[in-house]
């Protein structure tokens, strides 16, 4: 078996006084598409935002291509990276956030190229050739040229997502990208997600979209409370659900 | 009232006049783009999670705004060539100019990046940019955008305070009316004409930054 995209080993999170992740443990190869589901507060976007470094994390291990994230060891001790490092490590997964976060100054085209010529060095042209490849996928190379502000939610999505993946990160990391678009733009979206998984793309996912969790991902991981409450094959974690509380959270979620 | 008007005399040394309006709009522009930097400095200083830092903008902000400017302009050019700092009249007044804009428009960059989404920064950071180059593309460039009309408001202001300039001789337009006024007497046209050109700039000045802003607007 080829070695993990991620692996993730007893992770802990503190904010102050609370622990929000308590011992997290996740291995992911390529290809792999893994969802994490559960109620508010669970943990599952704090998980998410450990393994780009957008939250520091106290303990354990976050290994992208088998390189610790953001820390290293020195003399026994655990020390953070530089921000150079750190940088160049972020650079290696691609995160599509809940409200899109595009660079609003600038076109969809340039919100594309703008990772591809600062991080990835690429030449403007290459760069310009390459975000029109991926807008042509998400099918928005015929707004190229408008900004965030003239886009609906669903398109500026797509836009975002072409963004990370552009870059051609080894993990792609989706935190709730549905949860702030009207109903009727959910779909757009998570076409795309589908097809990208299709074309074997490692991803992770934070969603409240179970059908979709269920459909895209090869593994179901129910957060409860900062832990893995359960995990396995989406059919059976949907299907069989072994504890209370995962069943009471997919009754209230309306899964059927 | 028995007043005969004589522009004539004033119109004389108009030249002069205009010149001096001409030295006024340099100075502004220089000192708000030092001003601009300075302030952005400062801004993020006091948004920075190091105290020291936070404590020394916060004093230079306060520092400043609660001192008059015609003290500071005295300051600058009569005191600190007593501590071994000189400069010539011009850019002792550019620099008072510089470090009283900045402290203001510190204020109007802070409100601008506390009013920025945290999620255009991490945005930047996920696609692989660091702190620096986060800053550089993206906040700064977004912020600066929002904060155009209190900038040009600023910009205004700052303008106007040029006329303080006479107060160490710099031969701008309140200098010069000064002087034509002495000269010819003509007290009335004098301060008419020059604060006719003082409106009519500052009327230009906005207009030009009215369409600035219209260009660079973030579309929506």
């Amino acid at each position: 078996m080829s070695s993990p995209v991620l692996e993730i080993v007893d992770l802990h999170k503190r904010f102050g006084a609370l622990e929000v992740l308590k011992g997290i443990n996740l291995t992911m190869h390529q290809g792999d598409v893994v969802s994490l589901i559960g109620s508010s507060g669970s943990g599952k976007t704090t998980l998410l935002r450990c393994v780009n470094l957008l939250e520091e994390y106290e303990d354990g291990v976050v290994a992208v291509a088998g390189e610790q994230i953001g820390y290293t060891k020195k003399n026994g001790k655990r020390v953070r990276l530089s921000e150079r490092e750190i940088a160049r490590q972020r650079a290696m997964t691609g995160m599509a956030f809940q409200h899109f976060n595009l660079f609003p100054h600038m076109t969809a085209m340039h919100n594309v190229m703008l990772g591809l010529i600062k991080t990835r060095r690429m030449k403007k042209d290459e760069a310009h050739s390459v975000a029109e490849k991926w807008l042509e996928r998400v099918g928005m190379l015929a707004r190229r040229d408008h900004y965030p502000g003239q886009l609906s939610g669903g398109q500026q999505q797509r836009v975002a997502i072409a963004r990370a993946i552009a870059m051609n990160p080894q993990l792609m990391l989706f935190d709730e990208v549905t949860s702030a678009l009207d109903p009727e733009l959910v779909n757009e979206v998570l076409s795309v997600v589908r097809d990208l998984a299709k074309d074997g793309m490692t991803m992770l996912l934070v969603t409240h979209e179970m059908q979709f969790a269920h459909d895209v991902s090869s593994k179901v991981i129910f957060m409860d409370d900062g832990r893995i409450g359960e995990e396995g094959p989406p059919d059976q974690l949907f299907r069989q659900p072994k504890s209370e509380r995962l069943a009471a959270f997919l009754k209230s979620s309306k899964f059927s | 009232m028995d007043y005969n008007f004589n522009f004539a005399a004033v119109w004389r040394d108009f030249d002069l006049l205009m010149s001096g309006l001409g030295l006024g709009l340099i100075l502004a522009v220089i000192s708000i783009a030092i001003g601009c930097f300075i302030g952005l400095l400062a801004a993020f200083g006091m948004l920075s999670k190091n105290r020291a830092i936070r404590w020394v903008s916060a004093g230079y902000v306060s520092a400043i705004r609660n001192t008059p400017i015609l003290v500071l302009i005295l300051f600058t050019f009569f005191a600190l060539p007593q501590l071994g700092i000189r400069f010539g009249k011009i850019e002792s007044f550019i620099v008072t100019l510089s470090v009283y804009s900045g402290a203001y428009l510190t204020e109007v960059f802070r409100a601008g990046l506390i009013a920025l989404p945290t999620g255009l920064r991490e945005a930047g950071l996920s696609i692989g940019l660091t702190e620096f180059g986060t800053k550089l593309n993206l906040i700064i460039p977004v912020m600066f955008r929002n904060v155009l009309p209190s900038l040009s408001n600023n910009f205004i202001s700052l303008f106007k305070d040029t006329s303080l300039a006479a107060a160490i001789a710099v031969p701008e337009l309140t200098f010069y009316a000064r002087k034509i006024n002495v000269e010819t007497f003509r007290v009335i046209e004098t301060w008419m004409i020059a604060s006719l050109m003082y409106v009519l700039a500052c009327y230009v000045i906005a207009a030009v930054l009215r369409q600035v802003e219209t260009r660079l607007a973030i579309p929506r």
